[in-house]
């Protein structure tokens, strides 16, 4: 845990919010006025993560930088779902970009708020890039490496889905081994996404030493809004990974949302660390250690794998990444476990 | 459309013009389930109600909240047998919430800080009369002064409480604390005659002027049994020993104490006996999982000292000692005889067999049916003849205190709705919130509160209380254990999780509302809802 959990016997840390806590170690999502930023009335998916992993995002990002806050936007599902023209759902400075071109639109932004600093400009203005996976590990790959390499003061904050899920769910470099995308069929010999190929953009970010690489899930909002709030405090380049499960694209029912993404983490298969200047300095353990099987399970986009007969190699390597995240990311808490 | 550019439709401006609700096939519901405690709370208290004030600290609410349903919270924190821990959804997670000792911290803030129980609004003009002020007497008397009723309680013993003072050892409940809660109810306005055998109950009635009647005399007469005994041999019954320790002269049983029975009555005999420097042997036909007496009581007789003979009868009592015969349980279970004797040293021998119910009021009462010594009633605890209600120990049920005050409320509602002409109807019982109901994940893990107990020394040589209760912290520690099955208690999950902000949190106490404008029926508010709140129903058209 990277920051002090609410010490609470029937919740602890793990609600929204709590009628018994004192309003200033409440959430920023139980906050009657949050901003909202991600509006009613936005066209994504029932059940959708993306949208609840960027009100999230947003709104603690609004609440940490007083309101002074502009985001770029790649296009992707995000963009389309909030912001067919003429109607938006975002309720903060808003501004759209090409797919693969956010992180260099924010660092513009970034540098024009810096000249009007200069200039008497008295605000803090802080800028936010966000995209989906897509955006962010392959397109938009090479604006977001300058931005890190320059460390322009700009957080950036992917939402990570595993694939091009509006265009019609076809694989990206972050869709894991083994699932089933458009493009990536559960037929042949090594049925959905192939072993060995794709990218962790965490592990990316870290290797440019940028101030601050945080993971989080929407499964733990304590600790994603401690996260967003706490890339504030820094200047210059900061990337947060988010993973947000997509009903459409992962064949899961809608309400497993947020479900999914525990067991992601709780299985290992996602890890949720900080990391400050390319260092690993936090990471939020395992309550209670899952297989793999349970994050698989649900998901039609690894049916192929619980067929009449289980492909037990498949489900032995997937374990064995799991297994590979819990150490090298430090996943379980030895003195609790 | 004529000045919007190609494939234009709206204006600029927010997607709140897009109402989303109109893409959902099931739409979530806030409900209130009936938490399994409740639901087994003989004196159907609302446990998860009055624990969610404890929660805040609110000790006072907590405590009128409780007592809508049970005046004697702090008799029930020591005595009642908390069935509602046995069926707590806690208990699958770590360990049931300390329902009972919160409950006795509740009772003994109240009688610490003099809280009054609310007295009526309005005057009835009805009077009714109560026979017996045991417990389920005295929770009728309550509950129908509360009513707006005139109550008159006419008790033939000397002191308020019944059984609670003449049955059950000090050492389990303290004498003051039984004489707070009864005052407190007499203090409401209830009229209490002590000493007072009523002979004939329609006579009083006539006599008095009464509207109504609830009998509660409970069970006093002590169940014999034939033993062959020589002249000068002791061979007493519990009641009358229980009875006789409240008096000036306590009873002389000897050294050697034999118990004859295995209820709950038996062990707190021995454990007396055991008080009272004697060294008490319990005799029971059958094994302790057959023991009617409660398990924990059992094992806090034997940590005192009580010996146990199981499977055992008495055969024959001399006047120092006794015979008794070894018996083994047949394949149905039942004890049998098996010849071999053996003989055990005996001062005296204390009958527990049970309890029978004084009919002699009852006598010449038209329509009025007894069975198997117990007055029969209906589902409204009338008894054959109209205005006469009976409760308690004397009717036909389980015996015990919290039944009793159970009794008593259900009588009171029943009577009042009978003064008024009509029946009552109790509302529909919520969907019990099962354990499958809930998302445990969000509770974390967190264990019981444990009770100081009185060391043993203490507890073989004196009538101090034995169980010990919690403070203020661990009494909040304990409440806030508490999972709020199936009601709301403010998490603000659903308000959080909505991708859609289609839940309006209505502020603290008012709970949450869904915007259906807006909500597309993912159903991820239900499903992350810890206490199983929110329903999800199919949509109708």
């Amino acid at each position: 845990m990277s920051f002090q959990p609410v010490k609470f016997y029937q919740t602890g840390t793990f609600t929204v919010g709590n009628r018994l806590l004192v309003p200033e170690e409440r959430s920023v999502q139980a906050n009657m006025e949050r901003t909202n930023s991600l509006n009613s009335g936005h066209r994504a998916c029932q059940g959708c993560g993306e949208a609840l992993g960027a009100r999230y995002a947003i709104d603690a990002a609004m609440h940490a930088t007083n309101n002074q806050l502009i985001a770029a936007n790649a296009t992707g599902c995000l963009e389309v779902f909030s912001t067919p023209y003429p109607e938006t759902s975002w309720q903060i400075p808003w501004m759209h970009s090409l797919f693969g071109n956010a992180p260099a639109v924010a660092t513009g932004i970034a540098a024009a708020i810096k000249i009007k600093r200069q200039k008497g400009l008295k605000d803090d203005v802080r800028v936010v890039a966000q995209g989906g996976d897509g955006g962010t590990t392959d397109i938009g790959f090479g604006c977001l490496s300058g931005m890190f390499e320059r460390n322009d003061d700009v957080l950036y904050i992917c939402y990570d889905n595993g694939g091009y899920m509006n265009t019609g769910v076809q694989r990206s470099s972050a869709t894991p081994p083994a699932a089933r995308t458009a493009t990536t069929m559960p037929v042949g010999q090594q049925p959905g996404n192939v072993f060995g190929q794709g990218k962790f953009m965490p592990a990316i970010a870290m290797a440019h030493e940028i101030p601050y690489v945080a993971t989080a899930t929407v499964a733990d909002l304590r600790d994603l809004e401690h996260k967003v709030k706490k890339a504030m405090t820094f200047r210059g380049a900061r990337y947060i990974h988010i993973l947000v499960p997509c009903p459409l694209g992962w064949g899961a029912a809608s309400q497993d949302t947020i479900k999914l993404s525990r067991l992601a983490k709780e299985t290992g298969t996602f890890p949720v660390f900080e990391a400050e200047y390319g260092e690993l300095t936090n990471s939020s353990k395992i309550r209670r250690v899952l297989p793999v099987e349970e994050y698989l399970r649900p998901q039609k986009r690894f049916a192929h794998l619980f067929g009449k007969t289980p492909a037990v190699a498949t489900l032995v390597r997937l374990q064995a990444l799991a297994d590979k995240n819990i150490r090298k990311y430090q996943l379980l808490d030895k003195e609790a476990n | 459309m004529p000045n919007k550019p190609f494939a234009i439709t709206l204006n600029p401006g927010s997607s709140l013009a897009n109402l989303t609700g109109s893409w959902r096939t099931e739409r979530p519901v806030y409900v209130d389930r009936l938490p399994p405690c409740n639901n087994t709370c003989p004196a159907g208290e609302d446990i998860q109600g009055w624990l969610f004030h404890a929660e805040s600290g609110n000790y006072e609410k907590a405590w009128q909240h409780l007592t809508r349903d049970n005046p004697f919270p702090a008799i029930m924190g020591r005595v009642c047998y908390h069935s509602c821990e046995g069926a707590c959804n806690r208990g699958q997670l770590d360990a049931p919430v300390g329902i009972n000792s919160v409950e006795r911290f509740l009772g003994d803030e109240a009688i610490k800080r003099g809280w009054k129980l609310a007295t009526p609004e309005v005057e009835s003009g009805k009077h009714v009369l109560i026979v017996g002020a045991g417990p389920s007497g005295m929770s009728a008397a309550y509950h129908l002064r509360r009513l707006g009723h005139r109550v008159t309680v006419i008790e033939a013993g000397p002191l308020l409480g019944g059984m609670m003072r003449f049955g059950i050892p000090k050492y389990r409940l303290p004498r003051d604390v039984l004489d707070a809660e009864m005052n407190r109810v007499v203090d409401m306005g209830v009229k209490v005659e002590l000493n007072t055998k009523v002979d004939d109950i329609l006579a009083t009635m006539k006599e008095g002027k009464f509207d109504a009647a609830f009998l509660a005399v409970g069970a006093h007469i002590a169940k014999r049994a034939f033993i062959p005994s020589g002249e000068v041999s002791k061979i007493v019954d519990a009641v009358s020993v229980l009875r006789s320790m409240e008096g000036e002269d306590k009873p002389m049983l000897g050294r050697r104490v034999i118990v004859y029975g295995g209820g709950n009555t038996a062990i707190d005999v021995a454990r007396t006996a055991k008080r009272m420097g004697a060294e008490p042997i319990i005799v029971y036909r059958r094994t302790r999982d057959k023991m009617p007496a409660h398990d924990f009581e059992i094992e806090e007789a034997m940590q005192e000292g009580v010996m146990i003979r199981w499977l055992s009868t008495i055969k024959k009592a001399g006047d120092t000692s006794i015979t008794i015969e070894k018996m083994e349980l047949d394949s149905a279970g039942f004890p049998q005889p098996t010849g071999q004797f053996e003989t055990l040293e005996a001062d005296s021998v204390v009958l527990a067999l049970g309890q029978d119910v004084d009919l002699g009021l009852l006598d010449n009462v038209p329509g009025l049916e007894v069975a198997e010594g117990v007055v029969q009633v209906d589902a409204n605890m009338m008894t054959g003849h109209a205005g006469v209600f009976a409760g308690g120990d004397m009717v036909p049920t389980e015996r015990n205190i919290t039944i009793g005050v159970g009794h008593g409320k259900k009588a009171a509602r029943n009577i009042d709705a009978w003064l008024r002409g009509t029946t009552y109807v109790a509302p529909p019982k919520h969907q019990v919130a099962t354990f499958e109901k809930l998302n445990t994940w969000y509770y974390t893990d967190a264990p019981k509160t444990v009770r100081p107990m009185l060391d043993i020394i203490r507890r073989q040589s004196t009538f101090d209380e034995v169980q010990g209760g919690l403070d203020e912290s661990t009494a909040l520690f304990e409440a806030r254990r508490c999972l709020s099955c199936g009601n709301c208690f403010e998490c603000d999950n659903c308000y959080g999780v909505c991708p859609d902000n289609a839940v309006i949190k209505l502020g603290p106490g008012k709970r949450f509302e869904f915007n259906y404008d807006y909500c597309k029926g993912c159903g991820m508010c239900a499903a992350e809802c810890p206490c199983g709140a929110i329903n999800m129903v199919p949509e109708n058209n």
